[in-house]
């Protein structure tokens, strides 16, 4: 990689881009280029589309339109291009896309990076638009030549002509940008893939990773800025009602204090200046509607859920046919609201002056980002720009918007620029939190040992309810049922109930959202049916799948790799279809420690095509460990109003010398790519739920696991 | 007072609080933003640079505990030890979100000065006080061992 830190095209640049109504993607518009752009790339590119520039002297940049936060779009992302345009990944520069409608995510509805969509969204999209300008380039040198575009090959970033003709892709842009880009180009097979799926494909973003030079949002400088702390109500939702910042304008280095709708923020040269000066202010709170939220109110409100009807999102069958002779299993599960815990925290760099608001901060909603900067610094949105940093992880808290407001009603206050960065226990205390859930399962094993029946209820809040309230229906969100109304078992009758209950805790989505909720609920309880079946639960699960092949192979390659033995009393299995991929876990528990230390995690995956394997297992890998954290230790409670815990102390991640051996294994397949960020970490839970019952015969039904 | 000590290997000066933490000098003064803020309490090692070669937390150690001593942060590592151990992060593309991986870095760095050929169970406890939220560690492991090999 060339460049050292995330280039940024900006929202003008884009004026011209537009998507269908359909989502479909439009390549076809040229771009006028701001001269910014021009410099930054070193020379004005000949070729501009919304994802391919390309310049005289065949520097070719390729534009990514989703974050970086560790899931390897940054090189995933450019690699579908790059295949289509017959070009290896040392020969281009990536660049982060700007807010275009031409960068929203079919699959969410907005440029939006989350629900593990990136690739399987953009597998199409981004080889349409390499293929799309791979065939002008062959074109202009076809007619340059004046020769056969079919005896052209576009390679390594020249086309030749069998006369032994060449030109660089640099040569043929200007000509090539003139020609109308065909609107279905054919497509590599992928027999003939030179980029995509190979084993030694680099990420393009550890260089600079290692070097320290890659730019997160904490590392954002804007010429003349503070940096502000911002002192926030310790229960969510509440705002200042007076403050006294005598103190704190006392401490050297002060530059200022200014209020905002939810806060007061000292802004000082550096972050211990403005944190000392923060913890000097005297500001009276309105603790407003959740100062007297506890956890165990919580907890009760959900339970008396369960004797709601809620909606029913899922039927099979009959839900009460009779079974004869049949044997009842009951269960209910619990799991607590969860932290994302990212390593960098919360932050974000705002500049609102003469009418403009530039924000540059770790962002995954970018749209939404414009929209409240815009309402927050009293601008139009067409007057604001957003320029997307690497996130120091996101687990799904970066595309919420509370920071980027935040920054922007702070710079606009303060009349300068400023970067606004929450300490870490700002947030922990100020998450939106994975919704506490509780679920009810209840089957009907029949003559032949499987489950006739199975009755699934699960009670929570809706993240979708707050966030995106238009997208929830008569009790229906479609965000709840993952992990549910795609459960691979063939039960002849089956019933799946949502039951949405609102307590007031702030909600948000965490990484993998409600499959690592159902999933728990589903496996643990599929476990306790193999057992009151008298069944080896590999056995139990394998009898239901024959209508999911791609399920059942996963198990089994899991069960034989781990060395699973039923008899050994010390595995866990637990298997799922989660984002398009279908996956299996084996848990072996240390047979020398204690009940819960896990020895090894095997974790089998179907994501279809590994557009970059090294990175699938890596993701899997990250998942695996960021669940056992959570299904180990991670516990959010409050009381009166205020969230109990507050950094890696009370809130830990799993350490070096703490974590199993993880071994990840992907079945080849040529099914379109399966998400992949947030799959590895459902099966976690249940798994070493179920491998502790195998081992001690105690059910664990409530997380996090306390030995 | 100016507090002055040298940065790696150049000589610089803190005008300010004597209590700001190391790392905030650093990237808020110095321009220095390899060393990153993660916990603020010494729980979770993004901070982690050197103080006269040994690996700190410098967000919970004052500046005036550099005074007149030498600070290294990545970017000035002996170039042999930085090299082989960005090299060896490189071949097994350890890093995910990446922000962690600086201060991991710098503990493996003070680890390799201390034990040529550490163990893995060596490796785990030297760089348990790292916290990686992307689940690297396995990586972060053969690359350590990696890098033992290079400087061997």
């Amino acid at each position: 990689m060339k460049n050292h830190s995330l280039k940024n095209q900006s929202r003008r640049q884009f004026i011209q881009q537009t998507a269908t109504a359909a989502g479909a993607f439009v390549v076809g518009m040229y771009l006028p280029l701001s001269s910014e752009a021009a410099t930054s790339a070193g020379q004005q590119p000949a070729l501009a589309n919304a994802w391919i520039r390309i310049t005289p002297s065949n520097q070719i940049t390729l534009i990514c339109a989703r974050s970086e936060m560790g899931q390897d779009v940054y090189t995933s992302m450019p690699a579908l291009l790059a295949e289509e345009l017959n070009l290896p990944l040392s020969m281009i520069q990536v660049e982060i896309a700007g807010v275009a409608p031409v960068y929203i995510n079919a699959l969410l509805g907005g440029q939006i990076t989350g629900g593990s969509t990136s690739v399987r969204e953009a597998f199409d999209k981004l080889r349409t638009a390499g293929a799309a300008t791979r065939s002008v380039l062959v074109e202009a040198a076809a007619q340059r030549w004046n020769v056969a575009a079919s005896d052209c090959k576009a390679m390594n970033g020249k086309v030749t002509h069998s006369s032994g003709k060449s030109a660089t892709y640099g040569e043929l842009a200007a000509d090539a940008a003139k020609l109308p880009l065909p609107e279905k180009p054919a497509l590599k097979s992928p027999a003939n893939f030179m980029v995509i799926g190979k084993e030694s494909m680099r990420r393009l973003d550890t260089p600079i990773k290692v070097a320290g030079k890659a730019v997160y949002g904490i590392d954002v400088k804007i010429p003349g800025m503070a940096i502000a702390s911002l002192a926030q109500c310790p229960v969510i939702g509440g705002t200042p009602t007076s403050y006294d910042a005598s103190a704190a304008l006392k401490v050297s280095g002060v530059i200022k204090v200014v209020q905002i709708s939810d806060g007061v923020a000292v802004l000082a040269k550096d972050f211990y200046t403005a944190r000392k000066g923060r913890d000097a202010l005297q500001i009276t709170w309105n603790e407003g509607a959740n100062a007297t939220l506890s956890n165990a109110v919580v907890r009760k409100s959900l339970e008396e859920g369960l004797s709601k009807k809620g909606a029913v999102i899922k039927t099979v069958g009959d839900i009460n046919a009779t079974v004869a002779n049949g044997k009842t299993v009951s269960a209910q599960y619990f799991l607590p609201y969860l932290a994302h815990s990212t390593m960098e925290p919360v932050n974000c760099s705002a500049d609102v002056s003469n009418g403009k608001c530039r924000i540059i901060g770790p962002i995954q909603f970018q749209q939404g980002g414009e929209a409240v900067a815009a309402a927050a610094a009293g601008v139009k949105p067409e007057d604001v720009t957003i320029e997307t940093t690497f996130l120091g992880g996101g687990f799904g808290r970066k595309l919420e918007l509370d920071f980027i407001r935040q920054a922007a009603e702070i710079s606009k206050a303060a009349g300068m620029p400023v970067k606004m960065l929450w300490t870490k226990e700002d947030d922990i205390t100020h998450d939106f939190y994975r919704p506490m859930s509780i679920h009810k399962v209840e089957g009907v094993l029949g003559a032949n040992g499987q489950l006739e029946t199975m009755k699934a209820k699960m009670v929570s809040q809706s993240v979708t309810a707050r966030a995106f309230p238009g997208f929830v229906k008569d009790g229906f969100d479609p965000f709840m049922v993952e992990g549910s109304n795609n459960v691979t078992y063939e039960i002849p009758n089956m019933e799946i109930t949502n039951v949405i209950t609102d307590t007031g805790v702030r909600v948000g989505y965490w990484r993998s959202v409600s499959n690592a909720l159902n999933a728990f609920a589903i496996e643990s309880f599929v476990d306790e049916a193999a057992k009151a079946a008298g069944k080896d639960p590999v056995a139990f699960r394998l009898a239901s799948l024959d209508k999911h092949p791609r399920a059942k192979a996963a198990l089994e390659l899991a069960v034989k790799k781990s060395g699973y033995s039923a008899s050994s009393k010390r595995f866990g299995v637990a298997q799922m279809e989660c984002y398009d991929t279908y996956s299996a876990c084996v848990i072996e528990l240390d047979p020398t420690a204690s009940s819960t230390k896990v020895k090894k995690v095997t974790f089998v995956s179907d994501c279809g095509i590994a557009v970059h394997p090294d990175q699938a297992r890596a993701q899997l890998t990250g998942g695996v460990i960021y669940g056992l954290s959570a299904a180990l230790a991670n516990e959010i409670t409050i009381e009166n109003g205020r969230i109990q815990q507050n950094n890696f102390n009370n809130y830990p991640s799993l350490r070096q010398n703490q974590v199993p051996i993880v071994e990840v294994h992907l079945i080849p397949s040529q099914e379109k790519p399966g998400g992949l960020g947030e799959v590895g970490v459902p099966l976690v839970a249940p798994a070493l739920a179920n491998a502790i019952a195998a081992a001690t015969g105690k059910r664990i039904r409530e997380l996090p696991i306390k030995a | 007072m100016a507090i002055s000590f040298t940065l790696n290997g150049k000589a610089v000066n803190f005008e300010g609080d004597p209590e700001t933490p190391i790392l905030w000098v650093l990237r808020d003064h110095l321009d220095v933003t390899s060393p990153k803020y993660g916990c603020g309490a010494g729980l979770c090692g993004a901070c982690t640079v050197h103080l006269e070669g040994a690996a700190i937390r410098s967000c919970s150690i004052p500046i005036s505990a550099a005074a007149g001593k030498a600070v290294t942060s990545l970017e000035g590592l002996a170039e042999k030890m930085g090299k082989a151990i960005q090299d060896a992060w490189i071949e097994f593309d350890v890093p995910q979100c990446g922000y962690c991986q600086t201060g991991q870095m710098m503990s493996a760095a003070d680890l390799l000065a201390k034990k040529k050929q550490p163990s893995s169970d060596e490796i785990k406890n030297a760089m348990s006080g790292n916290i990686c939220r992307c689940g690297t560690y396995s990586r972060i492991e053969k690359a350590v061992k990696r890098a033992a090999d290079k400087l061997a």
